[in-house]
């Protein structure tokens, strides 16, 4: 069983090799003078003139908690979907309640304005 | 140990006849783009290194490689070096799944699609580091939307893909195009027609690309979370963007379109002819028809707003989705299979 995922790992560990090569061979090829002016964060020819590391909007961070609820969401209708011809109607009934609570927390949200982005 | 060594050489030779075609594929996607993008806007395009500009695509990688990589000084070295990394490597790795042909296929694991989707979800992550590495106003801003894209129309995705998993019954993706076999009317796109609009408009924003670039807007915030980067650095985003881009076009046709399958397959008098046989040609082109469309969306649309983009993601798709899979669930549950074989 685990066996089949050998394979993976294997393309995991060339695919790092091929991207740190990729990596390297720019480094070695490519010129390397350095300079302050260069080395300055880009930004549109002005000096930087504050950190960029600033205060951002608070909607970012509301998007990234939905996202987690409902990536877990399908996470659980993956083996759902998978097994329904056998599971029949209690299956797909127990899903529609389970959607159901789901909608009734999406309706919230959307009344609420989290996913108001004016 | 001899057979140990040799079945290790020969899933590495596998992994080669895979990424080394993946890498030329990307680079002559990018001629192509330019080409079809020209011919659509009346200029002629990249035509001046080799024959119709056939090597335009080398050169352009010669050119990056002698480039400077910069490391701005304000940076977070390790993980202005490492996000880069973080994009190709999964955008690579997710093709070991890939079947190209029955038995072709590197690793045959049953819960294919959930890898792949799992995959494709660490992507953001590359995006992320970059635009906080950088400590750039543009590459934070960058990042910042792109991340709250991807991650949105993850979710919309996931559901479409939930959409086929109830038609298939299956994750494995060999099992999911064998399960549309007996000719075009088989195919999961007319019952999930809803699905696999949405998750081929989800494909576009997902790899942030027209008319949903606005994380790389280059009228606003330039490049977006990759603008501080060059060279080698920048070539990695670069081609796990359109690795991902055929990712896409690749699983659409092999989820909602046959496949390998042949579209003639049912059609009387060519049974049996290589029109109606199933074979890797078939799935490539219908990669390519995909593909196309990826560069003709970007030619002909106008950007789209963010806000009209998280409207579109959250408010349309989700509950079309949430709705079609429950529609599709109860066809399996009450057995009226008018799809399937």
């Amino acid at each position: 069983m685990l066996a089949e995922y050998f394979p993976v790992l294997i393309f995991l560990g060339v695919a790092t090799g091929l991207s740190i090569v990729l990596l390297l061979v720019g480094a070695i090829l490519g010129p390397n003078k350095s300079s302050d002016d260069k080395m300055a964060p880009y930004e549109c020819g002005f000096e930087a003139f504050e950190d960029a590391r600033m205060k951002f909007d608070v909607r970012y961070y509301l998007v990234a908690i939905l996202f987690i609820i409902f990536d877990l969401e399908i996470a659980f209708l993956f083996p759902w979907a998978v097994v329904l011809d056998k599971t029949g109607m209690v299956g797909l009934i127990a899903m529609t309640i389970f959607l159901t609570i789901l909608v009734i927390g999406f309706i919230y949200e959307w009344k609420k304005g989290a996913l108001e982005w004016e | 140990m001899m057979d140990h060594l040799m079945a290790l050489g020969w899933i590495l030779i596998k992994i080669l006849a895979i990424t080394i075609p993946l890498i030329l594929a990307v680079a002559f996607l990018t001629l192509a783009e330019r080409r079809v993008i020209g011919a659509m806007q009346v200029r002629i395009g990249p035509n001046r290194v080799g024959p119709w500009g056939l090597f335009q695509p080398f050169a352009d990688v010669i050119k990056l490689l002698m480039k400077e990589v910069i490391l701005p000084a304000k940076s977070n070295r390790f993980l202005f070096v490492l996000a880069p990394m973080l994009t190709l490597i999964p955008a690579l790795v997710a093709w070991a799944v890939i079947p190209f042909e029955e038995g072709m296929v590197l690793a045959q694991i049953d819960a294919g699609l959930l890898y792949v989707l799992a995959l494709t979800s660490v992507g953001v992550y590359g995006v992320i580091i970059a635009g906080w590495a950088s400590n750039s106003k543009y590459a934070f801003l960058g990042a910042m939307r792109s991340a709250a894209q991807i991650v949105s129309y993850e979710i919309a995705m996931g559901f479409a893909l939930v959409g086929v998993l109830v038609a298939a019954g299956s994750l494995n993706l060999t099992e999911i195009v064998l399960g549309q076999q007996g000719g075009i009317w088989n195919w999961y796109f007319i019952p999930l027609f809803p699905l696999f609009i949405i998750y081929f408009i989800s494909g576009v924003a997902e790899t942030n690309r027209a008319p949903f670039d606005v994380a790389e807007g280059e009228s606003e915030i330039v490049a977006g979370f990759h603008v501080e980067y060059s060279g080698a650095a920048f070539a990695l985003f670069f081609l796990g963007e359109y690795a991902n881009m055929i990712l896409i076009s690749l699983l659409a046709a092999l989820m909602f379109m046959g496949g390998w399958l042949s579209p003639l397959e049912a059609v009387p008098g060519i049974e049996g002819t290589f029109l109606a046989a199933p074979s890797i040609v078939w799935l490539l082109l219908k990669t390519m028809f995909f593909l196309f469309l990826f560069l003709w969306f970007r030619a002909t649309f106008p950007r789209y707003r963010y806000d009209q983009i998280m409207r579109l993601g959250w408010k349309v798709f989700i509950p079309i989705t949430i709705v079609w899979i429950l529609v599709v669930a109860l066809f399996v549950v009450k057995q009226w299979l008018w799809w399937a074989p």
